[in-house]
């Protein structure tokens, strides 16, 4: 069975961005290659730090929770994630991955169109929720409500207003304001719905902090915090079946070797806290996250951290998730290097895409990602 | 005076400035518009604001001082072209806290928008190359002879002169080389260092003295030479044309989309272009092109303020009182909320501007911010507004009332929809009247709740 979850629940998807392009070749390490330690001689990992997956691979020292979490076979890898001509400026790579649009520039985000596929008549703009400031555009569709929490806590309108009455009667003049007008234009008509989405959404989602309850404890830090709201809003039991956050600071052109194990423990600890928090409320049989980037980084430093370059890689992670291995891990030899410096890509990220859209949420990908593309099978069978 | 000057000096104001008083701009109104621009290209008429008490207040150990101290040059600059303009770079040249944590170097770097921000191009690019706070957070410091860092390099072209398109990798590397050795001496990030000053260096040893070709042109270039041939091409002009006409004029697609899609107003971007490649892309030129061109008088209310402008707005109609308090770091947080933390734009992309400032989290911050400012009657702005109202005669008809604070907060010009929301509103408690003092305190909450509904408009959100 495809596509209706597990024990009968709608499947949700969990999405990490890390922004400025993680260096996967410092995640998941190729740590017996000559090549690898050849090429960085400053930010190459030794190899009796690793923690190895295998005799070629190993994680990085400060992904240890997920290491364990691949341990325990609810981690796909998804080795040599990418496409041709990969963009190495972060603003167009990330709009083609948002997009699926690597000619064109696209506006309409990848999982706006399936979000419009899931709720096709706009009726719970708590469909898709993302969590931070500004909306993706992998979310933004024309037409298609998205709901957007910087702060989960005081989301809702005319909060400072004290008197109970007044406040009903702001809204309700807000209400009639914010009413669809004929012939105004696209960026009227949309901060019209917006308005109307705001005044909907956040009667509904203000009930999910007042819900929850964890004996979890988060880190202090962006991405612990973020995956925290996505819990409480799962756990709220709102209907949401996408839920978006961030993760920045993968930039690393300089300094790469205190920053980068900060940003794996920050992010490996968050993860796993967010699985761990749903198993004990018995809600993680329908949850799979995807985490990505948009590309790897240059095979060879630069003496002090990595350039932008191409081959990344990509997690799908949960309790429905068949462990392991998936694609290639990019040769490491250079004459099959991209560029004549890059990791060439082994598997297009539309394809995965596919593979999610398809094989996890059962929406038909074709239309979303642009074409046909190469799918992997990372989902146990259903019971 | 006549409205259309009222509607069309507050229109310039919030375009070229931060918004004014309304005995302000009233003033500038009864002004012939071409001198009102003049004075606006010339800040040095003008004096500068005193920050030293908000300097003491807000401190410099952390990028919230100079953040603070900036919004409030905002909100009280009598040059308020030359901050608009400091703005505008810092939304082009996006550099952030979070990479460098390192306060004077960015503070500097403002001033340095100030300083030149109205200059030519070629100095403008130059002084931006020998800036510590650029040169950190792009890497050129770690960019030299033998082990080229592209990163300053692909950026100055992709994003801060001609965009993608008009230029190869090969130009990206050469133009990288060229950069090699420009540095600064006095350490960056704060961490370990701390907080010394930083300043320009350029170092013979790490520079790559080879030949390069570089969009066509071949010799032993210097950075300097790279930036006199990006100035001397069409593309820059036409790049910085469009940001230009973006960020003053009307919204435009985000700049990725700017090799695909064309201008929403070609023929604009042609006079601001030709303006430039006539004065060799000196900005004092181009911006007096621009205000006092008929496409700039034309386009009110057709951007979507950004969160600066909707604060600083916001500020100035509640009458922010010229001293910095302690507590306007409130208004910080509130841009930040809203998705524009002065300082620290996401990336070196900077800001998404237009619709994609709004989405349903911060148009909810937007409007409840604004809704909560005009809230409080002893504000001096909102006091005036009272009196103003009620200085109109003893009885006022609902439609009267909603007219005169419609005016008094832009003058604001809203839609079938807002209007009948805001009579069926005004009509609910019938006329306002001023006989008796329980009359008058009543009005005056009226008129308060009135101005928090205008605020929360659609139209509100455009400036």
């Amino acid at each position: 069975m495809v596509g209706n979850g597990h024990n009968g629940k709608d499947p949700v998807l969990v999405i990490v961005q890390l922004s400025g392009g993680n260096d996967f070749m410092n995640t998941l390490i190729p740590y017996t290659s000559g090549v690898y330690h050849d090429s960085r001689p400053v930010v190459g990992i030794p190899a009796d730090k690793v923690l190895p997956m295998d005799d070629e691979l190993g994680w990085h020292p400060s992904s240890a929770a997920l290491k364990d979490m691949f341990d325990d076979g609810t981690v796909a890898v998804v080795q040599g994630i990418g496409y041709p001509n990969s963009s190495r400026s972060h603003f167009r790579a990330m709009d083609i991955w948002h997009t699926c649009e690597p000619v064109e520039v696209g506006t309409e985000g990848w999982l706006g169109r399936a979000t419009r596929e899931l709720d096709p008549n706009g009726e719970n703009v708590l469909t898709s929720v993302n969590f931070g400031r500004g909306l993706p555009r992998a979310l933004a569709v024309p037409g298609v409500p998205i709901t957007s929490v910087g702060d989960l806590e005081n989301y809702g309108l005319m909060t400072g207003i004290d008197d109970v009455d007044q406040r009903n009667e702001a809204l309700d003049v807000f209400k009639q304001m914010y009413a669809p007008a004929v012939g105004t234009g696209p960026v009227m008509d949309y901060l019209a719905r917006t308005g109307l989405d705001v005044l909907k959404g956040a009667d509904e989602i203000k009930k999910a902090p007042a819900m929850y309850k964890s004996d979890v404890e988060y880190g202090s830090n962006a991405i612990a915090q973020s995956l925290r709201d996505a819990a409480r809003v799962h756990l709220a039991g709102l209907g949401t079946r996408i839920l978006y956050t961030q993760h920045g600071g993968y930039d690393t052109h300089a300094n790469e070797v205190p920053t980068h194990p900060q940003l794996l423990s920050d992010l490996s600890g968050a993860i796993s806290d967010f699985f761990d928090d749903l198993r004990a409320h018995d809600a993680s049989d329908n949850v799979v996250m995807l985490v990505f980037t948009e590309f790897g980084r240059r095979i060879k430093d630069n003496a002090s951290g990595t350039d932008h370059g191409t081959g990344g890689g990509a997690f799908i992670i949960g309790d429905p998730v068949k462990g392991g291995l998936y694609s290639e891990y990019p040769s490491l030899d250079p004459k099959t290097w991209a560029n004549g410096e890059d990791l060439a890509h082994t598997i297009d990220f539309r394809g995965i895409y596919g593979t999610i859209l398809e094989q996890w949420l059962g929406i038909d990908p074709t239309e979303i990602v642009g074409g046909q593309f190469e799918q992997i099978s990372p989902f146990v069978a259903a019971n | 005076m006549g409205d259309r000057d009222l509607a069309l000096a507050a229109h310039l104001m919030r375009r070229a400035g931060f918004g004014v008083s309304r005995g302000e701009l009233e003033t500038l109104a009864t002004r012939p518009y071409d001198d009102v621009v003049d004075d606006l290209l010339h800040p040095e008429r003008f004096p500068d604001v005193d920050t030293d008490l908000c300097d003491r207040y807000y401190g410099w150990d952390n990028y919230h001082g100079p953040a603070v101290g900036w919004m409030y040059r905002m909100a009280v600059t009598r040059r308020p072209l030359q901050e608009k303009m400091a703005l505008f770079w810092h939304h082009v040249f996006a550099t952030a806290f979070f990479k460098s944590e390192h306060v004077a170097s960015l503070n500097r770097q403002v001033e340095m928008f100030r300083r030149v921000g109205m200059s030519d191009m070629r100095t403008i690019l130059l002084e931006l190359s020998r800036d510590p706070a650029m040169i950190y957070w792009l890497d050129n410091n770690e960019n030299v002879s033998g082990e080229p860092n592209e990163n300053y390099g692909r950026e100055l072209l992709e994003l801060f002169s001609m965009g993608v398109g008009s230029y190869t990798e090969l130009d990206i590397k050469n133009a990288s080389r060229a950069f090699t050795g420009w540095t600064f001496a006095q350490p960056i990030p704060l961490y370990p260092h701390g907080h010394y000053d930083s300043h320009f260096e350029r170092r013979p040893e790490e520079h790559d003295d080879g030949v390069k070709t570089f969009l066509g042109e071949t010799g032993r270039f210097d950075g300097g030479e790279i930036i006199d041939i990006i100035v001397r091409q069409p593309a820059t002009a036409v790049f910085i044309g469009r940001h230009l006409y973006n960020f003053f004029v009307a919204d435009e697609p985000q700049v990725p989309a700017w090799p695909i899609e064309p201008p929403r107003d070609p023929g604009a971007v042609r006079v601001l272009v030709a303006a430039c490649l006539e004065s060799n892309g000196d900005m004092r030129s181009v911006l007096r092109a621009l205000f006092t061109s008929e496409f700039f008088k034309e386009a009110q209310f057709q951007r979507v303020k950004s969160p600066m402008e909707l604060v600083t707005g916001v500020m100035n109609l509640v009458g922010f009182q010229a001293l910095p308090e302690p507590g306007i770091g409130v208004y910080q947080s509130a841009v930040t909320a809203m998705g524009q933390e002065l300082l620290n734009p996401p990336t070196v992309e900077g800001w998404h501007t237009g619709k994609e400032w709004i989405d349903g989290g911060t148009l909810n911050e937007r409007v409840n911010f604004a809704v909560n400012e005009v809230g409080d009657g002893s504000k001096p702005g909102i006091a005036e507004i009272v009196g103003r109202v009620s200085g109109r005669g003893s009885e006022l008809s609902p439609e009267e009332f909603m007219n005169v604070c419609l005016d008094l907060v832009g003058p604001l010009t809203v839609g079938d929809e807002t209007r009948e929301a805001l009579m069926a509103h005004a009509e609910s408690e019938g006329p306002l009247r001023f006989d008796t003092e329980e009359d008058e305190k009543a009005s005056g909450r009226r008129i308060v709740r009135m101005v928090q509904l205008i605020v929360s408009s659609m139209e509100y959100q455009f400036g």
